[in-house]
């Protein structure tokens, strides 16, 4: 199904420059301590928590693996109230009622002849759980993350957004990558999938999933990997244009905003720039583009002070080798 | 692929090698929790990377140790201390050799003061004449081991250690050589001794320094722990204002683990349970074939909140952390209504839910504060215009010392309160032992409180708190 490397469907990673370069290549530059986290957790069978500010790239670490060791990626968004039915199994409880129904007769014809309630009960539970096997088994993303047969990158996005009772419910499958279904029992991974958990601090995360986590933060990129990643994503734009251009963003984070613009914004930027056609930063096109890099009116206003102060200092940025 | 590699199935090595037991004491020293299992994945992970390169082990043990951005901090601060410290232990590889020397010198130490003095073998006195400043940092770093500096946790143990760790060094052979050049009284001797003596005074600063900044490394987490214990159990009105920045962190703190704890016990529908009765009556239109299911669900409010607090004399400062503390905790109550009084009572939510709390509560206070109480007009005011705010919903908590001037305490007021909220808790400053004395009226008050309780220090803050959210859960 997946054109993994023969006999060897689990991969191992070799060295940290190995990580670099695989992710480089699935287009994602990552730091050196995302290269040393990704390295870490595959040898210790850990999940990885990433936490950091929006659009710094947690998600896309997580597909870009996915993409390098060309393993499928499934990804569980975490919101308020999500339960196990949702994350793990659910029964097809339609399915299960409608067999019941249609199978009706056929249950009919066989306790018909048994002469006391007894022997028909016996009967009934000579077939077992027929309504609790995997046949009527819906399987959820984790519980699919687990059946993959070459492993899989299981991406567990915004588990602060979860309740707590969620995170306690998830300790099982990180530690052990194993799940307990009461009427089958355990499924244990044939290959264990890599985890990576992404967090925004909306909550504290407790203490126990913590503790089975390798923890991750990653921040704004400098201005060297910042213009490396955008290079990658928008490789047609020019060395100088880029150049300015992360200055300026650099500097828009030194001001105290609601929401600082984040590396998804620089990119969606660069692009901008570029349908523009612009060659250099200018200052009234900074102004008219500037909604793209913040989202809030008050930013816009509070940033718009200082637009030809940072542009006039960007402009003097000279490109930096790519 | 195909390289012959230790699999990461097959068992790792996890005995925590030298170095790093050391310095995951240092880290527990310094606030950070390691758990055991933590020990032995950076354990792990430092068997995957090496010593050699320590930016990657920093990233490293950084992965499995620290677990927020506060606990990063601590960790990198950590990180370099320590290293910075012990650069002359690691500058010959701490793994391969670990500590030779210190084991050899508990062996010959008895007399063997020839070795007691430096990594070659050189006494205290060659040492300093010397003024190899490495080989000195080297031995003051062996007989800081040797006296187990990193037990060391309050700064009155600073003297103990710095005595012992020059005893470690060889003072008393160096005192003796010193005592015998001078007895000797050749100029020449003399003016040895005399050199010594201002070496060993600079040698002594160098230990007490180093000793400082051990005390900073193994024990900053501890001094911090005590620090936060006192100030949860002092009086509030005893500490003092430069305290007050860190009571409001340690303010934020207790609210944000109380939120946390409850903020998942609202609104939790749960699912995953069939709800059968009404399974059946959905589909009652199907003659009975479920094809709807219908689930269980379970709701549950967050308690609305009406704070009436104080603000007159030494109850302000209760008051105070009171607000603070509720206003921490916007995310699992609902509808939160503040009042202050002395004189007369005045709603403040305004106040308090526009402005950071820290100016919106020294506002309210100028408003209000320190002015002589009289409960019953305060009581008055509230009746006339928030009473019919108050449902059975309610939680109503009052904050005061009862102690009126011996003014009409209105109990009829609190009596009326009583009947429409969910309930009235009373929370009191003063020590129980000084209640019903003068003018104070707590016991007319009591019998229409479904709470009253003893309230002057943030131990007891937290405490209420728990309660009023574990009421509602």
């Amino acid at each position: 199904m997946h054109n993994v490397e023969k006999n060897n469907p689990q991969r191992i990673i070799r060295s940290i420059d190995e990580v670099d370069a695989g992710l480089g290549a699935a287009g994602y530059i990552a730091s050196r301590q995302i290269s040393t986290a990704v390295y870490i957790a595959h040898h210790l069978k850990k999940p990885i928590l990433v936490e950091g500010p929006a659009g710094v790239g947690k998600t896309e670490l997580a597909k870009s693996v996915a993409s390098w060791l060309t393993l499928p990626l499934i990804r569980m968004q975490c919101y308020e109230g999500l339960d196990e039915s949702k994350a793990l199994y659910e029964w097809k409880y339609g399915k299960q009622l409608l067999y019941t129904q249609i199978l009706r007769d056929k249950v009919g014809m066989l306790i018909g002849d048994a002469d006391d309630l007894a022997t028909a009960l016996e009967r009934l539970h000579a077939f077992g759980d027929v309504f609790f096997s995997k046949n009527f088994l819906e399987a959820r993303p984790l519980l699919r993350a687990l059946e993959q047969p070459y492993g899989a990158v299981l991406l567990i996005d915004e588990i602060d957004k979860s309740d707590q009772e969620f995170e306690a419910f998830l300790l099982e499958i990180l530690s052990d990558y194993q799940v307990s279904i009461p009427e089958i029992g355990s499924i244990t991974a044939t290959v264990p999938p890599i985890v990576v958990l992404t967090s925004n601090s909306t909550r504290d995360l407790g203490d126990a999933l913590k503790r089975r986590c390798l923890h991750l933060h990653i921040g704004f990129p400098n201005e060297k990997l910042e213009a490396r990643i955008i290079a990658s994503r928008v490789p047609d734009i020019d060395a100088r244009l880029l150049a300015q251009l992360v200055a300026f963003v650099q500097q828009l984070r030194g001001l105290e905003l609601k929401k600082l613009p984040s590396v998804s914004e620089s990119i969606d930027w660069a692009r901008v720039m570029m349908l523009m056609h612009a060659s250099v930063l200018a200052e009234d096109m900074v102004r008219d583009t500037l909604n793209v890099l913040l989202k809030f009116e008050s930013d816009i206003e509070a940033a718009a002070k200082r637009i030809a102060d940072f542009t006039r200092k960007a402009q003097q940025a000279v490109a930096i080798n790519r | 692929m195909s390289a012959p590699r230790p699999t990461p199935t097959a068992p790792i090595r996890a005995a925590a090698s030298e170095p790093l037991r050391r310095f995951l004491q240092v880290a527990r020293g310094a606030g950070l929790r390691v758990s055991a299992a933590e020990g032995i994945d950076a354990a792990r992970a430092v068997d995957l990377v090496g010593f050699s390169d320590r930016t990657l082990l920093k990233d490293t043990l950084g992965l499995v140790l620290a677990k927020t951005a506060d606990e990063k901090l601590l960790y990198d601060e950590t990180f370099e201390l320590y290293f910075e410290r012990d650069e002359f232990a690691a500058a010959n590889d701490p793994e391969t050799k670990p500590r030779p020397e210190a084991q050899d010198m508990r062996r010959g130490a008895p007399d063997g003061l020839q070795e007691m003095g430096g990594p070659d073998g050189q006494s205290l006195s060659e040492l300093l004449e010397s003024g190899e400043r490495a080989a000195l940092a080297m031995a003051m770093e062996i007989a800081a081991r040797e006296s187990g500096i990193e037990k060391i946790r309050y700064f009155t143990q600073k003297n103990r250690y710095a005595r012992q760790i020059l005893e470690h060094m060889g003072l008393h052979e160096l005192e003796r050589q010193m005592a015998a050049l001078r007895q000797r009284g050749t100029p020449d001797a003399a003016a040895r001794a005399q050199f010594l003596d201002e070496r060993v005074e600079r040698l002594w600063d160098a230990v007490r320094d180093f000793v400082e900044r051990s005390l900073l490394l193994f024990a900053r987490g501890e001094t911090e722990q005590l620090h936060e214990r006192l100030l949860k159990s002092a009086r509030l009105e005893n500490i003092d204002r430069g305290q007050h920045e860190r009571m409001r962190v340690l303010v934020r703190r207790m609210a944000k683990r109380l939120a946390t704890r409850y903020a998942v016990k609202r609104r939790r529908s749960q699912r995953g349970q069939l709800d059968v009765r009404r399974t059946l009556r959905r589909n009652m239109g199907w003659g009975g074939i479920p094809f709807i299911t219908a689930w269980r669900r379970k709701r549950i409010d967050k308690p609305r909140v009406m704070v009436l607090c104080d603000v007159s004399g030494s109850v302000a400062w209760v008051s105070q952390f009171l607000l603070m503390f509720i206003y921490a905790l916007t995310e699992v109550l609902s509808d939160i209504r503040s009042f202050a009084y002395s004189g007369s009572l005045i709603e403040v939510s305004d106040i308090l839910e526009k402005q950071p709390i820290d100016e919106a509560i020294v506002r309210v206070m100028a408003a209000m504060g320190f002015g002589s109480s009289n409960y019953g007009a305060a009581l008055a005011d509230f009746e006339e215009g928030w009473m019919e705010h108050v449902t059975n919903k309610t939680t109503v908590i009052i904050l005061g010392d009862a102690r009126g001037n011996s003014t009409d305490p209105r109990a009829d007021i609190v009596d009326r309160v009583a009947q429409r909220a969910k309930r009235i808790i009373w929370l009191n400053p003063e020590p129980r032992s000084a209640w019903g004395t003068g003018d104070s009226d707590i016991h007319r008050y009591a019998p229409y409180c479904s709470l009253v309780r003893v309230c002057s220090t943030l131990n007891d803050l937290e405490r209420v708190i728990t309660d009023l959210l574990e009421e509602a859960a």
